[in-house]
């Protein structure tokens, strides 16, 4: 298999509402990723490009519409969807089109506008839903995830207060995210008293809704090489998808995951993943959920992570810093997006260009995760250097 | 880089509309006569899968979800490409070249009888700032294109009318397709004029279906059949999808070219005429046919609508186009249409194609075009040689 490099990263700022057109903001985030490793669209062989769903920006075929922004003109470009996993899916999409010999470098870019959807964006998620058994029901997204969260904590007898505690944590530590929509400080008490959504999702256990781009530049070995003294290589990736019936699902504990990284981690050769990863970039569009997921990446024993997280093991200085960039609550969550976000910040904090948010020791392997679909996906990549 | 071949084919017959079956009966009966053709494989022991839709015209938001349960995909690496069937079908490939996978399936369908009215939805595809206002239904965009490809190739209305009637009258011998019939240069000539000069019969109509694949490396490939099918080159363009950018104005599909190009040189092959025995080619509208024809640099600009005149492209002609029936032959059926036609030419390879079936064909081309308003273009070399 031929070594998969990351050369080049960028993004644009996430924020509530861009004046920029969709194709605009890809635009940005694929020079500033070009930018950042001296390369020009020349050097660029194909696109490989990720965007949730269509009904955000309004526009059918939105990776048609998006290609010329991502850099894709006249070049091979594919668009790669799965849902709220798109954004570490793009990279691994990426990887297999490097990975493949079809192609020597590869620009990913995922763009996310869903302040164009009016009067919400959580209006599209009502169309997620099947349309025989679930939708005549008028399900929301946020109906869904406050079952999985009900459950999650239910059974391994966490509170709510627990659950904040990733929101205090994540949306603080975004504040020293250049790029990140928030720059106000967050309590634990105004977590735990923001608005009820639906029982016991608050306002505050939630993701914004945000606009934004993220880009990264990939390479074969023989590139990488020659363009950059520092490639973080891409070590593992894995995906899984589970049944759409996900009313008839342990909730508590996402096997799909399990699966996921496993396949990722036996690709990279990593037998024990919570003491061989010194980074999780685990996707955090609710608090739960990055406990969640750490569970399930097997970074953290199920039912021990609450502990884990109150002895400071997740913080950026801690054993296994988890979401160093901030996350999708510290910095923003514009789907695709902030999926590829994360593995931005893997590729900063692996070179050591993380600035304040560096985390410590020199670390050598992270892994990026991002979910989706009906509680369904997941994406895993692992990179190291 | 390894090879990659095809050991399963699977689908459904195409049909104006099915309202006695839903979208995932569709895909679970081609699935299982995927697996069935494909030595009865386990789809648990399948590596990987690979989808291909677009959400708006499923009616659903992140139609990826509903992928895995009629695959017999659950728990599995299971992606969708927001794209044509035929993207899929790379993607399925690359996978299998990295050597992690050995076995992947591509699936897509068409359910087109649900959407009430297909143009509204493409009209959602037009630029939203400087298309879409003009409110006029996209396919206007196609007579335009047509207009030009006509003014700067010589080639005449009435060329344009015969690949209708030869790719009807294809479709008389192929029994999934739906639009086969016997008619007439007049028919198509004096037909009510939607988009001029196109006509009603110059443009494909919808049609549901669902098709599945089962793509296997080198090393697996005899294992499930004793007929594999190789892929020999596959490249995949995008012009802008700005309509007034194009790279070569509107007459010329330079998508196609650029395509090309790479699965020629991924295939080594020079002269594609010569070294090429036939081809599926999209023909969303007639002249797309030529234009595509053209720009896949199967002859010169402006010769295929005389060639065509010649009888070249007909079944019994030195370069068969469409044997299928193409798109205004078989139906078009939106992301499905490159599985289709990638599909008919594995069937004609394995010399499976039935009525239709050409002698001694070793190497043939599929095409497929993404429809208006896009400009991207997908092209595979198969052949029966490996």
């Amino acid at each position: 298999m031929r070594k998969v490099g990351v050369i080049g990263a960028g993004m644009t700022n996430f924020v509530r509402r861009a004046q920029e057109t969709p194709k605009e903001l890809s635009y940005e985030a694929t020079k500033a990723a070009l930018d950042s490793c001296e390369m020009n669209l020349e050097d660029i062989e194909c696109v490989a490009h990720g965007t949730a769903p269509d009904a955000f920006d309004g526009i059918h075929q939105k990776g048609e519409y998006l290609a010329d922004g991502s850099g894709g003109w006249n070049k091979p470009t594919m668009r790669v969807f799965v849902g709220g996993a798109t954004g570490v899916h793009a990279l691994i999409h990426g990887w297999y089109h490097v990975a493949s010999g079809m192609f020597d470098t590869c620009l990913v870019v995922c763009e996310e506008k869903m302040s164009s959807a009016m009067p919400h964006a959580q209006g599209f998620f009502l169309t997620i839903f099947d349309h025989t058994t679930e939708r005549a029901l008028e399900p929301t997204l946020l109906w869904i995830f406050a079952m999985e969260m009900n459950r999650y904590m239910q059974r391994y007898g966490y509170t709510k207060e627990d659950m904040a505690r990733v929101a205090v944590k994540n949306k603080n530590q975004g504040r020293k995210h250049p790029a990140s929509q928030f720059k106000e400080e967050v309590t634990l008490e105004e977590v735990l008293n923001s608005e009820v959504m639906a029982y016991p999702v608050s306002r505050l256990d939630v993701s914004p809704v945000s606009d934004g781009a993220a880009a990264v530049v990939l390479a074969a070995e023989n590139v990488a090489r020659q363009v950059t003294e520092q490639p973080v290589w891409i070590e593992g990736v894995g995906w899984c998808l589970d049944t759409a019936y996900w009313a008839t699902k342990d909730l508590s504990y996402p096997r799909y995951l399990e699966k996921a990284s496993k396949m990722a981690y036996d690709m990279a050769g990593i037998t024990e993943p919570a003491k061989q990863i010194n980074i999780a970039e685990p996707y955090d569009p609710f608090d739960y959920k990055a406990l969640h997921h750490m569970e399930g990446l097997q970074l953290s024993p199920r039912g021990k992570t609450v502990e884990l997280l109150k002895d400071g093991h997740f913080d950026q200085d801690g054993n296994l810093p988890m979401c160093p960039s901030g996350g999708l609550l510290g910095v923003g969550n514009p789907i695709a997006a902030a999926g590829t976000m994360k593995v931005c910040e893997l590729f900063w904090q692996l070179r050591g260009e993380a600035g304040e948010r560096q985390v410590p020791g020199n670390p050598k392997y992270g892994v990026c995760q991002a979910w989706g679909d009906l509680m369904q996906v997941s994406s895993v990549a692992v990179m190291g250097v | 880089m390894n090879k990659v071949a095809i050991v399963g084919i699977g689908y459904t017959s195409f049909r104006s509309t099915s309202q006695d079956v839903s979208y995932r009966e569709m895909i679970f009966e081609a699935a299982k006569k995927c697996y069935e053709d494909a030595g009865g494989v386990h789809p648990q022991s399948i590596d990987a899968f690979v989808a291909s839709s677009e959400d708006f015209m499923e009616g659903v938001s992140i139609a990826d979800e509903y992928v895995p349960d009629q695959l017999g995909a659950v728990l599995k690496p299971v992606q969708s490409i927001a794209g044509d069937s035929m993207q899929g079908i790379a993607s399925a490939m690359m996978q299998i070249q990295t050597g992690e996978m050995d076995l992947v399936a591509a699936s897509a369908f068409s359910k087109a009888s649900n959407v009430l009215n297909p143009n509204n939805v493409v009209s959602y595809a037009c630029d939203p700032i400087y298309v879409r206002p003009l409110d006029e239904n996209p396919n206007i965009i196609a007579g335009m294109e047509m207009n030009r490809y006509l003014y700067e190739t010589g080639t005449t209305r009435e060329q344009c009318a015969e690949v209708v009637v030869k790719n009807k009258y294809n479709g008389l011998f192929n029994p999934s397709a739906v639009y086969g019939a016997k008619i007439e240069l007049e028919d198509v000539l004096y037909a009510h004029e939607i988009f001029s000069p196109l006509s009603e019969l110059d443009v494909s109509q919808d049609a549901d279906g669902a098709i599945v694949l089962l793509l296997a490396s080198e090393n697996k490939a005899h294992k499930y059949t004793q007929n594999p099918i190789w892929i020999k080159g596959m490249g995949w363009a995008t012009d802008t999808p700005n309509l007034d950018y194009r790279e070569k104005g509107w007459g010329d599909a330079f998508y196609a070219t650029l395509a090309a190009q790479k699965a020629y040189s991924m295939a080594g092959i020079n002269a594609p005429y010569k070294e090429i025995d036939f081809a599926e080619i999209d023909d969303t509208f007639s002249y797309k046919e030529l234009q595509h024809i053209e720009a896949l640099n199967i002859c010169g600009r402006g010769e295929a609508g005389s060639l065509f005149k010649q009888g070249f492209f007909s079944k019994e002609g030195e370069f068969p186009v469409n044997v299928s029936g193409g798109n205004l032959g078989v139906g078009y059926l939106h992301e499905a249409n490159g599985l289709q036609k990638f599909m008919e030419v594995v069937l004609q390879l394995r010399g499976e194609a039935g009525k239709r079936q050409l002698n001694k064909v070793k190497t043939g081309l599929a095409f497929a075009w993404r429809g208006i308003p896009t400009a991207t273009g997908i092209v595979a070399v198969l052949s029966n040689d490996g």
